[in-house]
């Protein structure tokens, strides 16, 4: 298979407007004549939605939440990024490219990014039309913060929900459409299968979590906006529903998955407490621009923190990095906790945690310009530990957090099935191997209200789509597919539950496949996880029914497909023989332990294809070129 | 005015009712009402600790003017009647908007006079009529003294028989209650809210209530103790 | 530690449902409620018996999916917090622990625990929103927005939409929800031109919803897991008075895309 990313040529700044230009049209009289089906309802599913049903379309939106409003965008914290220059220090579109494009460890693709970079102006002016109570300065004017490593001041942030209010932007604008009878919403359920229909995706098959009824929906086009697949790792600060079946199925049905291994460590969440941890809790990076991040000097210090005299620390971060300091992107923050802690100078019981300390930024600021900058994530982090992080540093250690990897698209957003698009988190486009703080709510809504909206227009002016219905062979093989695999789940009928094996998987995937990565260590996890899997599908109890509300049968169904990807993901790691990003092979590192790319070998995108149950995917590669950003070690020192 | 401007009217003003907020606009008005009603009386009747002339003479100017007399009655019997028939609608919708009770509620952030508001209110309403009767009408059955030209007696005469005296001051405590709630809720209600001055109403209302119950209750009290005895040949 | 829970058990369909006990044993107390439910479900499923079913994503208090009642207070007895943050060391051992589903007529039960809260969304749908299309912006700066006014927006806009307020509210009223949304648009200038019609739609969606009326009594802001404050009912009054008082036609309903017929919906 050939892959065409379909970039524009030309010089860069002027790809987008071309590419616009070029994109054939809809007739507006004719948009209502389409459907569209978008799986998913946060800012990339509710703005692709909202927007694609005022321009005209009929929108059909699927999700497995009761509310389009709770889709896990809403946890994101710190904040979204925008070429504004609001500031004058000095930034511009061109610096946001170059800085998500070096930030992304250069595997990602030029085009894409600098079109992020532009759109990034627009997605403010939306979004404060749509009410979004930014952050303002006492004249009125929005206020910017610098975030996760950028030396500019371009965060626009509300509190620390920016995520949360941005998505009830989206989700205000998409209700606004459903009022209008433009979107049919579709609660609580959950896509089991993609439909595709003469090479083209037609529709998809859900399962009603409620009456548990496998039904099947036709479209003239699929968008997926369904988000990462961090839970494969079990604890990940993921909400406990994301998931990864709508792209894993889609991948099964012909879609490429690209770069799998691309996952992203934060740096900054709550430690875990103990096996029955359901979750992590993220706590915003932007706490880092003002808490110095430290460990005692020596190894074994029981001592409580605040019994540490000054000279008894290691501010390791300022240390190793005196002009970033803590402000180190995630992945060096997140590789440098890991390799404290495994020397045996982590903090707190378990001795995986660093110490993230205000004093100075209180003495400094006073309590109060604190309370205001972090007020809720103190209160957070005071209600799930028990600890006042006024008076005590707080305790953090690194979790999965993001995955750049995805579904792989072209300039267009579309996958390699036409008619199936992929959009926000789940797609792989934008964010390379390492994605900067504040930019998955920029990609996310770029992808929704701006570039989407357009391209899909093209597919659909472009085609000629024969009318079908489900009572196509194709969506009959699609529906018994799925009720296969939930009888298969209730029948198994063993002892074990859905959650002691995705924890197994899971722990698994963090040990191998995790911060740090090496050959051997992934060709174990690739021999342990089939093992693992075939244990899952003899020895699963799932009890209820197939028609009712049944949270074990979805969670096992889930599960069986992280299974799957969890290969993948080793699978790809093992084979990207560099280091990069968020994928650090512990063979490919400088002498001072930073990761080791090699441009030669893997500067492309893999993207796998599926060859069947049991047989190794398929690579194929789409090469990287860089006119603009020129590779080059990162340093951060 | 068109006859489909004034439709439209009437529609707006019957759609504004038939929402939850208009209903308790109208409580909140015709609450007001009466609380104004319940201060003036209050204040009033207070004079039955002046001389007995003062009360007498009080009485006979409220009488002066029939027609000012019944538009002030038929004003606060329309606000009595509102009041009631919005707060059994509002009542049924409560019913209705939960079928299904808890097994266990606690209550955590509400005062208990803001919860009883709707048993506080039908026995306020019962203490009314019996009042209108007792001192108003002067049914004989409730007080057989009862002189219509000597209101200061028909107090004293009406108070010294102590299960009436438990029974209105019952009835004042509820009515402080009432108020306590029922003031500050009425700003509410109408929208008037600020952090600055919405603990100051919480406070008026709290003096409001005590004013209300403590004036009403002092002249029982004061009766039944001893303190005000009836006059002979006024 | 160890607690005693009563549980609301409800087969989906019934009507009915009865409390049922469990014993949940060697609690830690840096465990989540919701964690708690995880191990006491693992060894339900492990007897074979079905697990508790009851709703949660996030699990970091902010997308509003998890609430039930615990010993009768909405997310139990630490305020402003939502059960999946609620920790067990706010409990003692040996505590009876009694857990119910929110209940009101708006929010009818599904299975155990788990509530329809459709019904918030349709009074979002009905005036909720600021009607700008996407790229019919100006810029984000063209029109200063006091801070002032964009923290008590914020204060507003926090609301997760748990349904706490209604299921605390003696009336299950959804006044604290409804006025969040209309204080958070009626702060911001960009709110203002919708003002009238947004209170009076969202009013009347309220009631058609068959949610009670609010008396004041302020249990919601007592319970709510973003704190916020019932203020923002007294907007809702005084915007829904006087929308109603200045209105010179009946609202229209939501508007069209320019130059389209009216779709009528789809299928």
């Amino acid at each position: 298979m050939e892959l065409d990313a379909k970039i524009p040529s030309g010089p860069i700044e002027k790809r987008w407007e071309r590419h616009r230009f070029n994109l054939k049209l809809v007739n507006p009289a004719n948009k209502r004549k389409y459907n569209i089906i978008v799986v998913g309802s946060g800012l990339a599913g509710g703005s692709a939605s909202a927007t694609l049903a005022e321009l005209g379309y009929n929108v059909h939106c699927f999700f497995f939440q009761d509310s389009p409003r709770r889709a896990h965008s809403i946890a994101a914290q710190g904040g979204i990024n925008a070429a504004k220059n609001y500031q004058n220090d000095g930034d511009s579109i061109y610096r946001l490219f170059f800085d998500t494009v070096k930030g992304g460890d250069f595997r990602s693709r030029e085009s894409n990014v600098y079109r992020l970079a532009e759109i990034s102006l627009n997605i403010i002016d939306q979004c404060v039309a749509q009410g979004v109570p930014f952050a303002r300065e006492y004249g009125g004017a929005l206020a910017n913060r610098s975030f996760g490593g950028a030396q500019v001041s371009r965060t626009f942030y509300a509190r620390g929900q920016t995520g949360q209010q941005l998505l009830l932007g989206a989700y205000q604008a998409l209700m606004r459409q459903v009022e209008a009878g433009k979107v049919k919403l579709y609660p609580r359920t959950e896509m089991l299968d993609l439909v595709v229909i003469d090479g083209r995706a037609r529709g998809i098959v859900t399962r009603n979590l409620i009456t548990g009824e496998i039904r099947s929906h036709v479209a003239d086009a699929v968008v997926l906006g369904t988000g990462g697949y961090g839970n494969a790792y079990y604890l990940s600060t993921n909400a406990k529903g994301s998931n990864a079946t709508a792209i894993w199925r889609a991948y099964k049905r012909g879609a490429l998955f690209a770069n799998p291994c691309f996952t992203q460590i934060h740096p900054t969440c709550i430690p875990v407490t103990g096996e029955y941890q359901s979750k992590l809790t993220l706590m915003s990076e932007s706490l880092r621009n003002d808490g110095r991040i430290w460990v005692p000097l020596k190894k074994g210090d029981k001592r409580a923190a605040n019994e540490i005299p000054h000279e008894e620390r290691d501010y390791y971060l300022e240390r190793r990095y005196p002009s970033f300091g803590n402000l180190v992107p995630r992945d060096v923050a997140s590789r440098n906790a890991k390799a404290i802690c495994d020397e045996g100078r982590g903090v707190g019981e378990s001795g995986f945690g660093v110490y993230l300390d205000f004093a100075d930024a209180i003495h400094r600021l006073g309590r109060h310009t604190i309370e205001e900058r972090y007020g809720n994530l103190f209160d957070m982090y005071r209600s799930i530990t028990g600890e006042d992080p006024y008076n005590t540093p707080m305790r953090i250690y690194p979790a999965i957090h993001y995955t750049m990897g995805g579904l792989w698209v072209d300039y267009n957003l579309m996958s390699t099935i036409p008619g199936l698009y992929v959009i926000g988190e789940a797609n792989f486009s934008d964010h390379g191997a390492n994605r900067l703080g504040a930019s998955a709510l920029m990609q996310g809504l770029a992808d929704g209200y701006f570039v989407l909206p357009y391209t899909i227009g093209d597919y659909l002016a472009g085609t000629k789509l024969d009318k079908t219905g489900t009572d196509h062979p194709a969506f009959q093989e699609a529906e018994a597919n799925v009720r296969c695999i939930t009888d298969r789940l209730l029948k198994v009928n063993g002892t074990r539950t859905v959650d002691s094996f995705h924890r197994e998987l899971g722990k698994l995937l963090w040990e191998y496949c995790g911060m740090s990565r090496t050959a051997e260590g992934l060709k174990y996890a690739l021999g342990k996880i089939p093992e693992l899997r075939e244990q899952f599908w003899k020895d699963v109890k799932v009890l209820g029914g197939s028609k009712e509300l049944n949270q074990s049968l979805e969670k096992a169904g889930r599960v069986a497909d992280y299974f799957e990807l969890g290969e993948l993901i080793c699978l790809d790691a093992l084979t990207r023989n560099e280091s990069c990003g968020g994928h650090f092979r512990e063979e490919y590192q400088t002498a001072d332990g930073e990761a080791l790319r090699n441009d030669e070998d893997y500067s492309y995108a893999a993207a796998w294809q599926y060859q069947g149950e049991g047989v190794e995917p398929v690579l194929h590669k789409e090469r990287l070129e860089f006119e603009y950003v020129h590779p080059s070690q990162r340093s951060y020192k | 005015m068109s006859a489909i401007a004034v439709d439209l009217k009437v529609k707006q003003g019957f759609r504004f009712y038939e929402s939850t907020i208009g209903k308790k606009v109208v409580m909140a008005v015709t609450g007001f009402i009466l609380f104004g009603f319940v201060v003036g009386h209050l204040i009033g009747n207070l004079q039955v600790f002046g001389p007995p002339e003062k009360i007498n003479n009080y009485a006979v100017m409220l009488r002066t003017v029939p027609a000012a007399l019944w538009a002030a009655r038929i004003v606060l019997l329309l606000s009595v009647v509102l009041h009631i028939v919005a707060s059994i609608q509002l009542t049924k919708l409560k019913w209705d908007a939960r079928p299904v009770k808890y097994q266990i509620k606690e209550n955590v952030g509400s005062t208990y006079a803001s919860r009883t508001m709707m048993w506080s209110g039908p026995i306020i309403a019962a203490f009314v009529i019996y009042h209108l009767l007792h001192f108003t009408f002067g049914w004989r059955v409730l007080s057989p003294h009862f002189d219509q030209h000597n209101v200061y007696n028909n107090i004293i005469y009406g108070f010294q028989f102590w299960p009436a005296s438990l029974f209105y001051i019952v009835a004042m405590v509820l009515l402080g209650m009432h108020l306590y709630h029922g003031v500050w809720s009425m700003f509410q209600t109408l929208g008037v809210s600020h952090p600055r001055y919405t603990p100051w109403l919480r406070r008026l209302a709290l003096a409001f209530a005590l004013f209300v119950a403590g004036g009403n209750i002092l002249i029982p009290a004061a009766v039944l103790t001893g303190y005000l005895k009836p006059v002979m040949g006024v | 530690m160890n607690v005693t829970l009563h549980v609301w058990r409800q087969k989906q369909g019934a009507g009915k449902g009865r409390m049922v006990r469990y014993e949940a044993r060697n609690v830690s107390e840096d465990m989540s409620f919701l964690e708690m439910l995880d191990v006491v479900n693992e060894e339900l499923i492990e007897k074979g018996e079905e697990p508790i079913a009851f709703d949660h994503d996030c699990r970091e208090g902010i997308c509003g999916m998890c609430g039930f009642m615990i010993n009768g207070v909405a997310h139990g007895p630490v305020p402003g917090t939502t059960v999946c943050e609620l920790h067990m060391r706010h409990f003692k051992d040996g505590d009876d622990l009694y857990i119910e589903p929110w209940r009101a007529r708006a929010f009818p039960v599904i299975k155990d625990l788990v509530v329809n809260r459709s019904a918030f969304d349709r009074i979002i749908a009905a005036g909720g929103y600021i009607s700008v299309s996407t790229g019919s912006a100006p810029d984000g700066n063209a029109i200063p927005v006091p801070k002032e006014k964009a923290e008590r927006a914020m204060d507003a806009a926090a609301c997760i939409g748990c349904g706490a307020c209604v299921a605390a509210c003696p009336n299950a009223a959804a006044a604290l929800f409804t006025g969040a949304k209309i204080t958070h648009l009626a702060m911001l200038p960009q709110g203002a031109p919708e003002r009238p019609q947004r209170a009076l739609k969202m009013v009347l969606q309220m009631k058609e919803e068959m949610f009670g009326h609010c008396t004041n009594i302020g249990e919601c802001e007592a319970v709510c897991p973003k704190q916020i404050s019932i203020e923002v009912i007294a907007r809702m009054n005084h915007d829904f008075i006087r929308a109603s008082w200045s209105e010179r036609e009946a609202p229209y309903r939501a508007d069209q895309p320019a130059g389209e017929p009216s779709a009528g919906g789809c299928q």
